[in-house]
């Protein structure tokens, strides 16, 4: 038992980290997160809501994954996902009321996040419990680790804080840093997270997308580029 | 009158679903390769928006608020925090039956949407309409204003975003920034260009 837990169990939570990001190479799961990105502690409310919802439905749903009609799954995976998430939504109401006025209607939207039913659909249903919480924690902190990447970025220029501590001092206060106004608006999440997919596949050329065309080289370095 | 026609401004630019809360991103950025395939879809989420919103209002307003259930002489109950279970059904429900309903009447536009239909269910831009109108406490008119205006919002911006990407496919780029980084870029410059109608009161 612990001889799976180590090898295998390893290779699912830490391939969806880099090699396997979910949101960099599989374009999963960008939906609804990005919009709490501008603070820190939001997106890392967010982070631990996804993680903990995604693993808990996986491990529920593969619990139960012989005894779904396939002709129904979608729904049944619907509604574990939904309850999951309701019940994240009233622990958040109930202890941290203020940052979930923030989240607003993004903690449930996770409900619809592509990472959550894909984790299900494509992992959950042929795989055993424990080896499904585990891909499910693995995925989730995939997607937190981008989500903090951009977060950081957008609170520490945005406003010269992390997690609401004072980094840089603002020239209002008498410092030097002018924040950036941009950083706080849903632009700048585009911007960032389109430069973090250019740095990563810069560094892992694998996931580097073949061009629907190519620029053909006409005659002697006319025009064309190599 | 002003204040709908506001509202749909509103709901439109200002508020616009994809680009201003990034909902519905992974079809936005799967299905806006073509431009006729991104009219297609973005028809199809202004159908399912303008019918699940108007829906929710009336299931959320009748049966899951507080004291909702006065009119069935009970009274003390909050069912609200079913909202998001009863919302996801009826979605899921409601573009089923669209979809057999297409099928059955209107042969011709059931295969010209047919295949967006499934892919709606999980699209966060309509889960997101409805959570937007229960947060926001409209009325059920305002609630049929908003559905139109947002999923016409969400339809205008992937049109655009397509027709962007048609003439991009054409142009020379890093080799890592291509196809996904790319794409992100254009959509935060179109976010940008979006954000130039805030302010706007009519």
């Amino acid at each position: 038992m612990s001889a799976v837990i180590n090898s295998e169990t390893k290779k699912v939570l830490v391939t969806p980290l880099i090699n396997e990001n979910p949101i960099t190479l599989q374009v999963l799961g960008i939906c609804s997160a990005l919009a709490v990105t501008s603070q820190m502690s939001t997106s890392l409310i967010m982070a631990v809501a996804l993680t903990s919802v995604t693993a808990c439905s996986s491990a529920a749903i593969s619990a139960i994954r012989n005894h779904i009609p396939s002709s129904i799954r979608i729904i049944v995976q619907m509604t574990i996902i939904a309850s999951l998430v309701i019940v994240v939504d009233q622990i958040l109401k109930a202890f941290a009321y203020e940052i979930s006025k923030q989240l607003s209607v993004f903690v449930g939207l996770i409900i619809t996040n592509c990472i959550v039913m894909g984790r299900a659909e494509a992992y959950a249903m042929k795989n055993p419990p424990l080896q499904s919480f585990m891909d499910g924690i693995g995925n989730g902190l995939g997607y937190s680790l981008i989500l903090v990447i951009v977060a950081f970025f957008r609170e520490l220029f945005g406003s010269g804080k992390l997690l609401g501590i004072e980094i840089f001092q603002l020239t209002k206060d008498g410092g030097w840093y002018d924040p950036n106004g941009l950083m706080l608006l849903p632009p700048s999440a585009f911007f960032i997270i389109g430069i973090i997919i250019w740095v990563y596949r810069q560094w892992k050329p694998v996931q580097q997308e073949e061009p629907d065309f190519k620029i053909l080289d006409i005659a002697h370095g006319e025009g064309g580029h190599h | 009158m002003a204040d709908y026609l506001s509202l749909f401004i509103k709901a439109v630019f200002i508020e616009n679903l994809a680009l201003a809360f990034f909902l519905g991103m992974c079809t936005f950025l799967a299905v806006s390769k073509k431009i006729s395939t991104a009219i297609g879809l973005g028809v199809a989420v202004m159908v399912v928006q303008a019918i699940t919103v108007p829906a929710n209002n009336f299931i959320y307003h009748k049966l899951l608020k507080e004291d909702a259930l006065v009119w069935m002489g009970i009274e003390g109950v909050d069912l609200s925090f079913l909202a998001l279970l009863s919302c996801i059904g009826v979605i899921a429900a409601l573009v089923q039956i669209l979809e057999m309903v297409l099928d059955k009447f209107f042969p011709a536009l059931y295969h010209a949407l047919g295949v967006f239909l499934p892919l709606i269910t999980v699209n966060c831009a309509i889960l997101g309409g409805s959570l937007f109108m229960i947060e926001r406490d409209y009325t059920f008119n305002e609630s049929v204003v908003y559905g139109l205006g947002s999923g016409f919002g969400w339809a205008l911006a992937i049109t655009v975003m397509a027709g962007v990407r048609e003439k991009l496919k054409y142009s020379n780029i890093p080799k890592g920034l291509e196809g996904l980084g790319i794409t992100f870029i254009t959509a935060g410059l179109m976010s940008l260009g979006f954000m130039a109608f805030s302010g706007i009161q009519l």
